[in-house]
């Protein structure tokens, strides 16, 4: 069977999805449902203090004995935001050790900050944690995020939530064609075939949030995402045709025809 | 009388209490919380054991939806 590892576990699905953004828990879990995905995001965030006693709780609709959750550190501008962050959820999560670590470098962009992120990788794998990590597509990044010890470098698409798709393929071939880890790409992806593209590319999976809770239908968005991520992952096992630039090759045979005509072609 | 800063909101207790009663007293019991103490991460086997002091600062954390 073809499946991915990471961190020593087996995956057969390569799509992961954020649960940020749904309507209500009952949509995430039918989202989640329909995406087919293993591996689940989830933030971690400040409880409010005695006003919260009926509150329903994402995990009770994402459970962790059903899914492998990944705690991130989103709207973490430091190292030691996001070091902290990821301690708590290790806490919440009873010592789950596989983690998705983001430094960001402008609220504008969330462009990641790769000098911060370096450092916190470097800490985290340093405690024991399972760091996979979200880059910019830099090759020299991933490669360095790489060799400080995490378990997946997760370059970007394009920004994140923007759903502006794969711009720039050719980094993404450089990083993968580099790596020795599993690569990823986590934001950017807008629609199918974004993330068709990105497996298509090499790419070991995918991992999004908006494209799939900003869509229209959510749910069916989360099913056309699974399917899009197989087919890329079948085509690019299949091995593409060679292009022929300006060079048409008729599918059909060449004798046989039963025009009249004694045209040459 | 002591005062703490709970995720970043100040707040006076009459006198100290450990973690757990701090827990009962905030309905949070039973919730999956993580809870970090003056930039320390309390295990929940030391709820019962921890004292709130003077000018403590918590946080106290659950997961949420996010990508």
């Amino acid at each position: 069977m073809d499946s991915f590892v990471i961190a020593g576990k087996s995956y057969s699905s390569r799509l992961l999805v954020g649960t940020g953004k749904y309507k209500d828990f009952t949509q995430t879990r039918a989202a989640i449902e329909a995406s087919g995905a293993e591996i689940v995001t989830v933030a971690i965030r400040r409880t409010n203090i005695g006003q919260n006693a009926n509150e329903p709780n994402l995990l009770d609709s994402v459970p962790p004995s059903k899914y492998t959750l990944l705690p991130n550190t989103a709207g973490c501008y430091t190292v030691d935001d996001a070091v902290r962050t990821l301690r708590l959820a290790r806490e919440l999560l009873d010592g789950h050790k596989l983690v998705k670590l983001e430094v960001l470098g402008d609220p504008r962009t969330l462009f990641p900050n790769m000098v911060e992120t370096l450092k916190a990788a470097e800490i985290l794998v340093k405690e024991g944690f399972d760091v996979m990590v979200y880059t910019s597509d830099d090759p020299i990044a991933a490669k360095q995020l790489e060799e400080i010890g995490c378990v997946a470098v997760m370059p970007l698409a394009s920004l994140i939530g923007s759903g502006m798709g794969i711009l720039n393929p050719w980094n993404l071939q450089i990083i993968i064609d580099n790596a020795k880890v599993p690569v990823l790409v986590d934001a950017g992806v807008g629609t199918a075939s974004d993330a068709t593209i990105a497996l298509e590319l090499g790419c070991d999976g995918v991992l999004m949030n908006t494209a799939i809770a900003a869509a229209k239908n959510p749910v069916l968005m989360a099913s056309a995402m699974r399917k899009a991520v197989e087919a890329g992952r079948e085509a690019y096992l299949a091995g593409r045709m060679v292009k022929k630039i300006y060079t048409a090759s008729p599918s059909s045979p060449v004798e046989g025809v039963i025009a009249t005509s004694t045209q040459q072609h | 009388m002591i005062q703490l800063t709970i995720n970043g909101e100040v707040k006076q207790l009459h006198q100290s209490i450990n973690i757990e009663q701090f827990i009962d007293q905030n309905n949070l019991q039973g919730k999956r919380i993580a809870i970090e103490r003056n930039g320390e991460i309390v295990p929940r086997s030391q709820y019962a054991e921890q004292y709130l002091t003077d000018g403590d600062q918590l946080e106290v954390v659950v997961a949420v939806g996010g990508g």
